[in-house]
């Protein structure tokens, strides 16, 4: 694929996948429906067993445990396995071998070896998938050192933070939003785009607010503040995290420095959110910058079923422009 | 080269030396208790003093870059699968020559070099750790043994590991030391079916209950399981039953066992059943003797150099969240 063409993001994680199992013989790729012909339920990897062989790509029973421990095991004896736990809500499953086994071994071992390890799966609402095949797992993880969390919000950082954390010699957590899988949008300049975990984005400059998210919801803060720039002159700043662990908390502040306030979206309850140790982070070390700064989350509630309960409970870009416009005292008939 | 020996055919001195192996294992035990009631042992350990024919039983079919990952009574997992006695001690003592620099402590030992993928503290964690090294292992002819207890059975680790290694026909060794308690509870009280071999059989993997305190049993038992993995003939079960001399940990007189069940177990000390077969094997009381001060020493070397190795420094301690 080369630059300036539309990529959707499915294919960008397809793509990511190829071309690192092409550049390094020890990433193997396993986990429920990862070889079969559709190339699991959100048709991510179809073919690629057929081009690496059932050696390096395979499926695996519905064992979450099971997948995600034997990653483990594989990844401290020399090979990088990239698997697919289908749903972010499955995760609880693979919790203690990622968080009592990859994420202590570096540390634990003094460095003997570490845990080059990535798990992808599916996250988010707006699927009308219900309560259980919707959460968002990054703050089940968020506080485990050892861990990172990578959360793209486009087709373009999709491909660049995967081949970024396939390189990664750490577990990393990859989330995928349900809703982003069918977004096309322009491909990386190249293949060679490789993004490092760690370093947050300024996906768009502005001076009057910044908004920070991860995932979906950077992309919908790109669509709100291009609303808000269009009706309200209002010039917001994008920050997209990218990781959520590690914390670029520096080039937030940065941001804040120059425009004084501060939203935080994030899909999912405040108490316990990344959203909100973002801003008690922000209020630590940049208080004296901040004028304001605020929550968009969700209810403290499992996400609903039924279109009209889930929309209302999920922020959106609408949400976003409302939030903003509400907070600078805008009045919209 | 492949190990291929038959106990049959094999010289008597190799099995002198595997009985050193056990008991280094023991005296390290006996050090572990006595520097605890010291103070110098911190937190909690769990001692397998007793159990020490299961491990060199099955490291003695292993090749020295074939994987293993124990548990949290693990010190002769380490042991018998090459760890330096004295880095093994200093780690104990959280000193900063411990084979994990004190990070880690009496549960958590990792020793790569050694092939010791790791000791796990969560039960039945080692059981994914050797399924994944089974993984890497089947692309480098490597083998890869899980030791877990009895209490291990009853896991979503036991269960979903062995049908995934059987599915994709791994090259693992799963090794149950059934000491007959978990914890505090008997074994039977809590598996249903009363019969750990007998669940290998629903995934089709071949099992074998074997005298665990019998290192000639353990030796042969695990040659067969290792030759069928190296072959890509899948995993197998041995269900090693054996006993604990003391307690679950540190905090454990036992006072649930029987005490005919305890002297019942002592009189098969696998360390005087080792010692009267090697005898009749007609190796000398010198011999036995020479190997038995030797090993005394090598312990006596272990506790002196960690007692006197600096506990780690906060000040200079560099440690990195993630590796580079």
């Amino acid at each position: 694929m080369s630059g300036g063409e539309q990529l959707e993001f499915r294919a960008a994680i397809r793509e990511a996948i190829i071309e690192e199992m092409e550049r390094d013989e020890s990433v193997v790729l396993f986990g429920e429906d990862v070889a079969a012909e559709q190339g699991g339920v959100f048709a991510v990897t179809p073919g690629i067993q057929e081009r690496f062989g059932a050696g390096r790509v395979f499926d695996t029973p519905i064992s979450e445990l099971a997948i995600t421990g034997a990653a483990f095991g594989a990844a401290v004896t020399g090979l990088r396995p990239i698997i697919e736990i289908m749903f972010g809500d499955f995760m609880g499953l693979s919790m203690d071998s990622l968080v009592n086994q990859s994420a202590k071994y570096w540390y634990l071992s003094r460095e003997q070896r570490s845990v080059p390890l990535v798990v992808r799966s599916a996250v988010g609402g707006g699927g009308r998938f219900g309560a259980i095949h919707s959460q968002t797992h990054a703050t089940w993880f968020q506080g485990i050192a050892g861990l990172k969390i990578a959360f793209p919000s486009s087709p373009a950082e999709a491909k660049g933070l995967l081949k970024g954390a396939i390189r990664d010699d750490n577990p990393v957590i990859f989330l995928e939003h349900k809703r982003l899988y069918s977004v096309k949008a322009p491909a990386p300049a190249s293949d060679e785009v490789v993004i490092e975990l760690g370093r947050a984005r300024t996906a768009r400059p502005g001076s009057d607010i910044t908004i920070v998210s991860a995932g979906k919801g950077a992309a919908d803060a790109l669509d709100a503040a291009d609303q808000l720039a269009r009706e309200n002159g209002i010039d917001a700043e994008v920050i997209d995290l990218r990781t959520l662990r590690p914390l670029d908390l520096g080039t937030v502040l940065d941001s804040v420095a120059r425009t004084n306030r501060l939203l935080a979206v994030e899909e999912g309850p405040t108490t316990g959110g990344w959203a909100a140790g973002l801003l008690g982070l922000i209020a630590e070390h940049g208080l004296h910058d901040l004028d304001d700064a605020w929550l968009l989350t969700t209810g403290e509630l499992p996400i609903p079923y039924s279109p009209s309960l889930e929309d209302a409970f999920i922020p959106g870009a609408a949400a976003i422009v409302s939030a903003v416009r509400a907070r600078a005292g805008i009045v919209h008939a | 080269m492949t190990v291929d020996h038959r106990p049959a055919t094999e010289a008597p001195a190799a099995y002198l030396g595997r009985y050193g192996l056990m008991l280094l294992i023991r005296l390290f035990e006996t050090e572990m208790q006595r520097l605890f009631l010291k103070g110098e042992v911190h937190g909690t350990t769990h001692l397998c003093a007793g159990q020490e024919a299961v491990p060199v039983g099955i490291c003695s079919a292993l090749e020295a870059d074939d994987y293993l990952a124990g548990t949290y009574r693990g010190h002769g997992h380490a042991l018998a699968k090459g760890t330096d006695p004295d880095a093994l001690l200093a780690e104990m003592l959280g000193r900063s020559t411990g084979v994990c620099g004190g990070r880690a402590g009496s549960m958590n030992v990792i020793d790569v070099e050694h092939g010791l993928v790791g000791c796990f503290g969560i039960v039945g964690g080692s059981i994914a750790a050797a399924t994944g090294a089974a993984l890497t292992g089947k692309r480098q002819g490597r083998v890869a043994v899980a030791m877990f207890g009895d209490g291990a059975t009853n896991q979503g680790y036991f269960h979903e590991c062995l049908n995934f290694a059987a599915v994709l026909a791994l090259p693992a060794v799963y090794v149950c030391e059934n000491n007959f308690y978990g914890e505090f509870t008997p074994m039977l009280k809590v598996t249903a079916g009363g019969d750990i071999t007998a669940r290998a059989a629903a995934y089709g993997i071949p099992a074998q209950t074997v005298d665990g305190n019998d290192l000639w049993a353990v030796r042969e038992a695990a040659l067969d399981a290792v030759q069928r993995a190296r072959h890509g003939d899948g995993p197998s079960l041995l269900e090693c039953q054996t006993y604990r001399h003391h307690g679950h940990s540190k905090a454990d007189p036992a006072r649930y066992r029987p005490p005919e069940e305890v002297e019942r177990w002592l009189a098969r000390d696998p360390l005087s059943v080792a010692k009267t077969r090697l005898q009749d094997l007609g190796v000398s009381e010198q011999e036995i003797a020479d190997v038995e001060t030797a090993t005394k020493a090598r312990i006596d070397h272990a506790v002196q150099t960690a007692l006197a190795a600096p506990y780690p420094d906060p000040a200079t301690e560099a440690a990195t969240e993630f590796a580079p």
